[in-house]
């Protein structure tokens, strides 16, 4: 079976790529004058100019990150920082250019926001070309629209919440999106109310060298609650591609807020992305994070627990296989009294494949009663992958609780050996035990998503047995 | 059917033969039940007709409808129509019974000849009936958290689902009241026919109060040392296997005595 492994020359299941030129690209590398050119290209309020302006000087001086998967091989100055697919936001289905629907049919997503979906986004390249919002959400005073949009649209919203939890100063990839963002999703969901579906929308990127920085922000209002899910299938292209987004989510007291991503970069990809929440008295944010693809992948989502009672979660699972290098993880700041968190991260790493676990701990010294809850279980698949925990823990009040369970394992023998036992294949056995390791994380999916988290499990264990 | 010659195993961890010249041949249609104390290697010819990995060959063969096993995995040997009961199955978190089992019936059939869900699920329900099962079952993860009863009521239901023509069922009624050793040996009974043989591997006459076999072996120290009918199994209850095997002359040290 090893031998299979090492010789498996697959092709990527997405691949496919339509026939499309961008109406408007400010072409590769980025200085100054480019950052100027995107604002005045959107005519932008002269604040957001100058917040990009003061993040391009932050971003020029910050370093690399010091940890980690190796960046050397990522060409900054070799990327397109602009690129416009079409020139006006799409609201009806039937406005979108026909070789861009057909990309979003190979990608189910029509069909998706017909049965499961309240409003669904995709983004093309760097601008949403298509976005739809069900017009009982919009009777609920609910705001769903690409972050470009909202920006002309809702500028003092905005404005309110544009980078209040992640600064330019936070790294040096956070400091270049907020320098060169385009795109990403707003949403605003008013004090009570009740977002019963999941609101959806799926991002994609389709030229070679397009780096993506989109900028997302939800708002749930106090009571209120959302689940918000976001899909990526990108298809295979040579030229190394860089995706830089930025996360923020702003749960409010006794509000809900569930961020579900799956992300399936092709083999090119790095993505490097910075996401943060934070959650008031008694509101519950959660992060449910799959990540299969990549060249490389830098994550690390992160709650501030900021009121009493306030909860965090983060479920997630990682896939690398094929020299993918996954190191993810998650950061938790108890800054308030009987605050919790819980932590389960599954990976799996094969033909050798990195999935490392890398996460912070923080209780605050005004955290007492908090408690913290972390487990990570890896399966290695092969002796060419690896797979490594490294968690910090800063404890700054003795009056709370911390456990962190680690467990790394192979595909259990026994475990195979009753399956096979009812006629099952090796493949058909080993990829049920797969499936199995990472219930926990695929039933907390919308049905869509959990079929094609299937499917695309599935097919990263096509070539595994034979 | 399953006729097995001149067998000799050992155990690959440690070199030790276990099976030193066994010899059974059970004909279509017939259950056979194997009684031996512990540590005679009982569990170890389940295992080697299954293919564990933990056991070899190392003399003899063992022939299922004229063709060799020895090199078959297991997963052939099962889509052959051998099914293994197993003593200690094993719990698997994530994967649902339903699941399992649906997977297991699929897998000994052809495209055209898999039941649809629905099929599946009234098959299910209607063996789940027979067993006593609750309803809940089927959502729960493979014997996560299953009583031994439980899991033994599992390998029987997996048996009638899947339709096996051989079932081995190892000490299938050991840790069973006498509630469950019933519905069980129902379970069982569901399956008699013309094309549905059985191995059942047991230390006591109980299960054959509700299961009648066609002919009791006796395994001590690696080989069959005795055949015959139910009268063969009684006579063992009331005397025990260490005056069956004075009576046959045997040099054999049983492991508690």
């Amino acid at each position: 079976m090893d031998d299979d492994i090492l010789n498996s020359n697959d092709e990527y299941q997405y691949g496919f790529k339509d026939d499309y030129q961008p109406v408007y690209s400010t072409g590769k590398g980025l200085n100054e004058s480019i950052v100027r050119e995107i604002s005045s290209q959107k005519h932008e309020p002269q604040w957001m100019l100058d917040l990009r302006l003061r993040a391009f000087k932050i971003y020029q001086k910050l370093p690399m990150p010091k940890f980690g998967p190796d960046l050397s091989k990522l060409d900054l100055d070799n990327i397109n920082y602009f690129q416009r697919a079409t020139d006006q936001v799409a609201r009806d289905w039937s406005d979108v250019p026909n070789s861009m629907k057909q990309t979003f049919e190979k990608l189910g997503v029509p069909e998706a926001e017909r049965k499961y979906l309240a409003g669904a986004e995709a983004q093309y390249e760097s601008e949403a070309v298509y976005a739809n919002l069900k017009k009982e959400y919009a009777k609920l005073g609910i705001i769903f629209c690409d972050t470009d949009t909202a920006l002309r649209e809702y500028p003092e919203l905005v404005k309110t919440y544009f980078g209040k939890l992640i600064g330019p100063e936070n790294n040096k990839f956070a400091a270049l999106n907020t320098a060169v963002w385009s795109g990403g999703v707003f949403l605003y969901v008013p004090k009570g109310v009740h977002c019963k579906i999941p609101i959806q929308s799926f991002f994609r990127i389709n030229n070679g060298s397009t780096g993506q920085f989109e900028r997302t922000i939800l708002v749930v209002e106090e009571g209120a609650s959302v689940n918000y899910v976001e899909g990526c299938t990108a298809p295979n292209y040579s030229e190394d591609s860089l995706h830089a987004a930025i996360v923020e989510v702003f749960v409010k007291r006794d509000a809900f807020a569930r961020y579900t991503t799956i992300q399936n970069w092709s083999d090119n990809v790095y993505s490097l992305e910075t996401k943060r929440a934070s959650a008031a008295e008694n509101a519950t944010m959660e992060w449910v994070d799959g990540n299969l693809g990549s060249k490389v992948t830098m994550k690390y989502p992160s709650i501030d627990l900021n009121g009493p009672h306030a909860t965090g979660t983060m479920l997630s699972i990682a896939f690398a296989s094929n020299h993918i290098f996954q190191d993810t993880g998650c950061i938790m700041r108890h800054n308030a009294p009987f605050t919790s968190s819980n932590v389960i991260s599954k990976s799996i790493c094969k033909t050798g494949g990195i999935c490392n676990y890398r996460g912070k701990i923080r209780m605050r010294p005004n955290s007492q009663g908090s408690k913290s809850h972390i487990e990570c279980d890896t399966i290695i698949m092969d002796d060419q992958s690896k797979s490594d925990t490294i968690p910090t823990n800063i404890i700054q009040n003795g009056d709370t609780t911390l456990e962190h369970e680690a467990k790394v394992s192979k595909i259990s023998e026994t475990d195979l050996y009753y399956l096979m036992s009812r006629g099952l294949t090796e493949a058909e056995a080993t990829k049920m035990i797969i499936m199995g390791f990472i219930e926990p994380f695929s039933k907390q999916l919308p049905m869509e998503y959990a079929v094609e988290l299937n499917r695309l499990i599935d097919y990263q264990m096509e070539d595994s047995v034979g | 059917m399953l006729k097995i010659t001149d067998l000799h195993v050992k155990i690959i961890e440690n070199n030790q033969e276990v099976i030193k010249g066994l010899n059974l041949e059970i004909p279509d249609g017939e259950i056979h039940v194997i009684m031996g104390p512990n540590g005679t290697g009982k569990s170890t010819l389940s295992q080697t007709i299954m293919n564990s990995g933990k056991y070899e060959i190392t003399h003899g063969q063992i022939n299922f409808n004229g063709t060799d096993l020895a090199k078959l995995s297991t997963d052939e040997r099962a889509r052959l129509g051998i099914f293994l009961a197993m003593q200690y199955p094993t719990e698997i978190p994530g994967i649902k019974n339903a699941d399992f089992i649906r997977a297991a019936v699929n897998a000994m059939r052809p495209k055209s000849a898999q039941p649809t869900v629905l099929e599946f699920m009234q098959s299910l329900s209607k063996a789940m009936d027979i067993l006593d099962i609750k309803l809940d079952y089927t959502d729960r993860y493979l014997n996560e958290g299953f009583s031994g009863g439980e899991k033994k009521r599992n390998e029987i239901l997996q048996m009638m689902m899947v339709k096996p023509q051989l079932a081995i069922l190892d000490e299938i009624d050991s840790g069973l009241d006498i509630d469950a050793l019933k519905v069980v040996s129902k379970g069982i009974n569901t399956m008699r026919g013309n094309h549905f043989s059985s191995l059942i591997i047991t230390h006591y006459d109980r299960i054959l109060r509700y299961v009648k076999p066609d002919v009791v072996h006796v395994m001590m120290d690696g080989k069959i040392v005795a055949s015959g009918g139910i009268e063969l199994a009684k006579s063992l209850e009331q005397g025990g296997y260490a005056q069956l095997r004075d009576k046959l002359g045997l040099n054999i040290k049983l492991v508690d005595e």
